[in-house]
């Protein structure tokens, strides 16, 4: 099957090409990175983690919102779906290679990264979230190949594949729920160390996943006959406008809390997003334009006739999307290390390499899905 | 080919075939009577000798600990904080016009309850029997879990090759290299030979204590006994074993 | 199969490239055994020649596992003798003095790059005359 990667048009493979040039960048800042250290990064002793870990913590919710495609098909048999499912699934495996990647680079010692299956350490969530993503991205690769295969020769995909199915949809709810509890955790880092931290990740992530979904599908029927019906973008932007109020909801709940209960320890972080601390701002201007997209987001999903209108709801799933990244996938990390244990309110601001390093393993997540894109439309038109 | 790169094939190749079932965490510790090291530090005393640097050095010479002039990549085991940040986070203005903007040792804690053991994916830094902290340098894999964990900011990070900020490396204790975590262990190398920290020893005010909590009659004990003290923190659950005595 | 002749052809180019390094080495000049000081005196190590030759990486990280994980220093070998199990203190220091002339010298021979040294600090080589008092002149 894999050989209708090959014969794509031009376009095709100029697109990869590019790709791979940035993959190529990525590499040789990589390269120096393992020479040097992590050193080459805008991370610093009071903010140890930052882009790497927090590109790692938004794309495993991209992973885990497969689950909002898969759940309604296989368990309540909503047809409409029948033709996305899969394409969700192949979503979420780039997702959860491009998960994998981001861990990779954040090592200071990578080459000793197979310690963690050495000497596992059942107490440590770290080695729980690399079982559920291990597990997670092995149950999609099963499921897609076979349900594909199935496709190809247009025969009903085997019985067993369905159970695999229905435990990959736990599965998918377990991997961001581990991922919340990474940070939720630790009790000297009161921006995480709340409860509502999954809750909040699962919401985020059903609105964040699925409106990529949505562009994806926009973006792909333009060439590739992907036959994904109308009825089921309506349904899915649906699941993204449910989600996104249920994001926005927890978050204003959180803020209650935090601007209203006025302990320190819980209200520094938020301030420091929100208007700075101490002089330090650089997370304002993107914590307001993530909460003013949001906002805008929400707006124009509420409205039907917005969302039925194919470039307003492409406008939202882009809205939606860099809002959330900027929430998780930039300020979730930074503001838990702030202020700082002494006190300081450190800056972090990524270096043009770490940058680099991700913009690599974001081209390499782009590629997979071209490619799984591109064979699943050569599947659906060639017949078998 | 190096013995590392090749058992990282091997488990490569073992985890690709088998979901790999790891080995249990083993991280027993010496055997013996039952400890609990501690540290009491003597404010007053401290203060006596003021802009005294001698544990510090002492201890960041004994241990190669690179003098890294970034501050966004530094690395010590022990070092002087102004008392607000160190000790009276929320609570500056009660503090003795003594006290204000005078400065404070900190190192780790070495916390009967540590969040940085806990979370630590490959055992690389655990709590001994004694209850010494401990770090594994072998073993780390640089993902700075523990850093995150620490409510003291106690663990460091190597961003760079640290041996060129070593002015003269002793060889009787090993540096670091880039990508692994580390801080103060007690001196467990000099535990182990029956002598006291480095930072203890080098005291001129004897305003450092060290012992076994569980002694009966052991200074430090003694010195709890007696003396009000705090601990950083303790609101969080974390016992810490350094003991500020005011 | 439509061209068999490049099949053919790109077979054994590849075969080639895989196998480069044999052709390289047997074309190459034969290395000597490198020349290795060993302590004067000594008539072995903390185990026989043999074992210390095929297995010393897997004591040393025996010893290394015993000192930082379980706080034991001290090591008895099958003379009774106790060493302090050390790479700086023990290995070069006490027994070995120039690590350059014992290690590296296998090490570079068998092209093995051992990374302890990136943090174990190697002790200075003691002066000449210390070194001949001790009888060890190469
Ligand atoms: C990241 C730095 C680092 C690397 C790399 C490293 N070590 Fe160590 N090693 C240490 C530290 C720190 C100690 C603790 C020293 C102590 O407690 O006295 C230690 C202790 C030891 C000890 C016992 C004490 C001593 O003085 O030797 C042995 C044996 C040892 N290491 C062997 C090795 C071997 C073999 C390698 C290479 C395969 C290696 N180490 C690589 C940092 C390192
Ligand atoms: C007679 C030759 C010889 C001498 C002398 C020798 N070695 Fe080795 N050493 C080897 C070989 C060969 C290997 C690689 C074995 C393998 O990979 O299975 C090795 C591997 C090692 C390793 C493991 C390397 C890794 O990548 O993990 C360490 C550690 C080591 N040697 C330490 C030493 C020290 C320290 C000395 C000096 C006191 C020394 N060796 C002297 C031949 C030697």
């Amino acid at each position: 099957m894999l050989e209708k990667a090959l014969d794509g048009g031009r376009r095709y493979w100029l697109w990869l090409a590019a790709l791979l040039a940035v993959v190529c960048a990525a590499a040789w800042c990589y390269a120096l990175q393992l020479r040097v250290g992590l050193g080459v990064t805008g991370l610093t002793r009071d903010v140890t983690w930052g882009l790497y870990i927090a590109q790692f913590t938004f794309f495993v919710g991209v992973a885990a919102s497969a689950v909002v495609v898969v759940l309604p098909y296989y368990l309540h048999d909503y047809k409409a779906f029948g033709r996305v499912t899969i394409l969700g699934e192949f979503v979420a495996i780039s997702a959860v290679t491009m998960c994998g990647a981001f861990i990779f680079v954040d090592m200071g010692q990578p080459a000793r990264l197979l310690n963690i299956v050495r000497y596992a350490a059942p107490g440590s969530l770290m080695f729980w979230d690399l079982v559920a993503l291990g597990g997670y991205l092995l149950l999609n690769v099963t499921i897609t190949r076979v349900t594909l295969e199935a496709e190809r020769c247009q025969t009903a995909p085997p019985q067993w594949v369905r159970r695999v199915i229905l435990l990959s949809i736990p599965w998918a709810i377990s991997i961001h729920t581990v991922t919340a509890f990474l940070y939720s955790g630790l009790p000297g880092r009161p921006f995480w160390l709340t409860a509502l931290l999954a809750p909040r990740f699962l919401a985020s992530a059903f609105a964040a996943g699925p409106a990529l979904l949505i562009l994806l599908c926009l973006f792909v029927r333009r060439w590739w006959d992907l036959r994904v019906a109308d009825e089921a973008i309506r349904k899915i932007a649906l699941i993204v406008t449910y989600a996104l109020a249920a994001h926005l909801f927890f978050a204003a709940v959180e803020l209650f809390t935090v601007f209203y209960g006025q302990v320190p320890d819980h209200l520094e972080p938020y301030r420091y997003l929100y208007f700075g601390l101490d002089g330090h701002a650089v997370l304002t201007p993107w914590t307001w334009a993530s909460v003013g997209l949001a906002v805008a987001a929400l707006g124009l999903l509420l409205t039907p006739a917005a969302r039925a209108r194919r470039s307003l709801l492409a406008a939202a799933c882009v809205a939606v999307f860099v809002a959330l990244w900027i929430e998780k996938g930039l300020g979730l990390v930074v503001a838990g290390f702030i202020p700082a244990p002494l006190g300081t309110v450190p800056d972090y601001v990524p270096t043009l390499r770490e940058v680099t390093i991700v913009a690599g393993i974001w081209a390499v997540g782009a590629a997979m899905v071209t490619v799984f894109f591109k064979i699943t439309a050569a599947v659906r038109t060639d017949g078998p | 080919m190096s013995t590392s790169r090749r058992v990282f094939l091997r488990l490569a190749a073992t985890a690709a075939t088998a979901a790999a079932a790891g080995s249990a965490l083993g991280c027993a510790a010496s055997g013996g009577a039952r400890r609990r090291l501690a540290m009491a530090i003597d404010v007053r005393k401290c203060l006596d000798v003021h802009g005294c640097r001698a544990c510090v050095d002492a201890c960041h010479e004994a241990h190669n600990v690179p003098a890294i002039p970034d501050r966004a990549h530094e690395v010590k085991w022990v070092w002087k904080e102004p008392f607000e940040r160190a000790l009276a986070v929320r609570e500056p203005a009660t503090l003795p016009a003594a006290l204000r903007g005078s400065e404070v040792l900190v190192l780790c804690n070495h916390c009967d309850n540590p969040p940085c053991t806990r979370v630590c994916p490959t055992g690389a830094t655990w709590k001994r029997d004694d209850g010494v902290v401990a770090m594994d340098e072998h073993r780390c894999i640089g993902c700075r879990y523990c850093v995150a964990a620490c409510p003291y900011g106690s663990r460091s990070f190597n961003f760079v090759d640290p041996r060129p900020f070593v002015a003269h490396p002793t060889s009787d204790y090993p540096t670091r290299t880039k990508g692994v975590v580390e801080k103060c262990t007690f001196c467990e190398e000099r535990l182990a030979v029956g002598r006291l920290p480095a930072c203890v020893d080098a005291c001129p005010a004897g305003a450092m204590v060290f012992g076994d909590l569980d002694e009966r009659g052991s200074e430090i004990r003694k010195l709890l006994n007696e003396r009000y003290s705090v601990r950083r923190r303790p609101e969080l659950g974390t016992r810490p074993q350094v003991f500020y005595v005011i | 199969m439509r061209r068999p002749t490049l099949l053919v052809a790109g077979l054994a180019a590849f075969v080639a490239l895989a196998t480069w390094p044999v052709w390289h080495a047997l074309a190459g000049p034969r290395p000597t055994a490198p020349e290795l000081a060993r302590p004067v005196g000594a008539t072995e190590c903390v185990a026989p020649t043999d074992y210390m030759r095929a297995s010393h990486m897997k004591l040393l990280v025996e010893w290394r596992d015993r000192v930082v994980r379980d706080g034991v220093r001290a090591y008895t070998d099958r003379h009774g003798r106790v060493v302090t199990m050390s790479l700086s203190k023990t290995c070069i220091g006490a027994c070995h003095t120039d690590k350059t002339k014992f290690c590296d010298r296998c090490h570079d021979y068998t092209g093995v790059k051992p990374t302890c040294w990136d943090c174990h600090v190697v002790p200075p080589v003691p002066a000449p005359p210390a070194l001949a008092a001790r009888g060890e002149v190469r």
